[in-house]
């Protein structure tokens, strides 16, 4: 009994984690600009790893009785990495003038970038 | 431009010490388990190259004052003086010894010459990379 209830909590991990990896994939191919698609990169990847990982760590640890911290420590790695890949790529991008989405109304950094640059012209 | 980096140096703050804490146990878990001087030393100049990302050459070289090319001929010193050791003994070239010890604090411990020979391996990759990493991106 205890044994199917562990089995079916892997399960699940794993299938949520395998799941988020393939709404990213589907995401990176779907979304219209580099920005959008870091979104849907950084978050949900991210997060399928993290889901991946938990199951493997549980099936390491419930079923072989083997506790592996080094898989934890992944974990947290990826949880402060994964994030801040994404927002360093989208930085980049920004900053070299990749266009935005013909649907943005908005831009807000927009003002603020141009006040660097002018500034830099003065000095 | 002086871009703004604080999110990156931030979480390089942390994520650098969890990389330094795992080069030195994949250094020492090499005998049991896969890793050892090679791969722990590789993750140690990753950590260093991150910091390096992060922050610019001189603040690096103000936290961390190693001169590479001393560490890289260092390493090979303890290396060849591990090998050369067992001369005095009156055995093979490159023979290794093991004996249990009672260490304070750690208690009874088995220490190998394999681990000095590693450790020698370990200063000398993290050397070599820093070296070619400084000789290529330094500006002067």
């Amino acid at each position: 009994m205890t044994e199917m209830l562990i089995n079916s909590l892997i399960v699940i991990f794993i299938s949520v984690g395998v799941f988020f990896i393939l709404v990213t994939a589907i995401g990176l191919i779907r979304l219209p600009d580099i920005y959008s698609r870091a979104h849907a990169a950084s978050k949900s990847a991210t997060l399928g790893v993290m889901s991946i990982l938990i199951g493997v760590f549980l099936h390491f640890w419930l079923i072989e009785g083997n506790f592996n911290p080094r898989i934890i420590l992944g974990i947290v790695f990826l949880f402060i990495t994964g994030p801040v890949g994404g927002h360093m790529m989208a930085k980049a991008a920004y900053f070299s003038g990749v266009p935005l989405a013909k649907e943005t109304v908005r831009d807000d950094m927009a003002p603020l970038v141009d006040k660097e640059a002018t500034k830099k012209e003065q000095l | 431009m002086k871009s703004n980096d604080l999110i990156l140096q931030t979480s390089t703050r942390v994520v650098f010490f969890i990389i330094f804490l795992f080069s030195i146990h994949i250094f020492f878990a090499g005998h049991y388990t896969p890793g050892g001087g090679f791969v722990g030393g590789l993750l140690m100049a990753s950590a260093i190259v991150l910091l390096l990302l992060a922050y610019d050459f001189k603040t690096v070289k103000e936290v961390l004052p190693f001169n590479y090319l001393a560490m890289t001929a260092i390493g090979m010193l303890i290396a060849l003086t591990t090998a050369a050791g067992s001369l005095v003994f009156n055995v093979p070239f490159f023979t290794h010894w093991y004996d249990y010890f009672d260490i304070p604090l750690l208690g009874k411990t088995s220490i190998h010459t394999a681990m000095f020979f590693d450790i020698g391996v370990y200063l000398v990759v993290v050397g070599i990379t820093l070296t070619i990493i400084e000789m290529i991106g330094g500006d002067n």
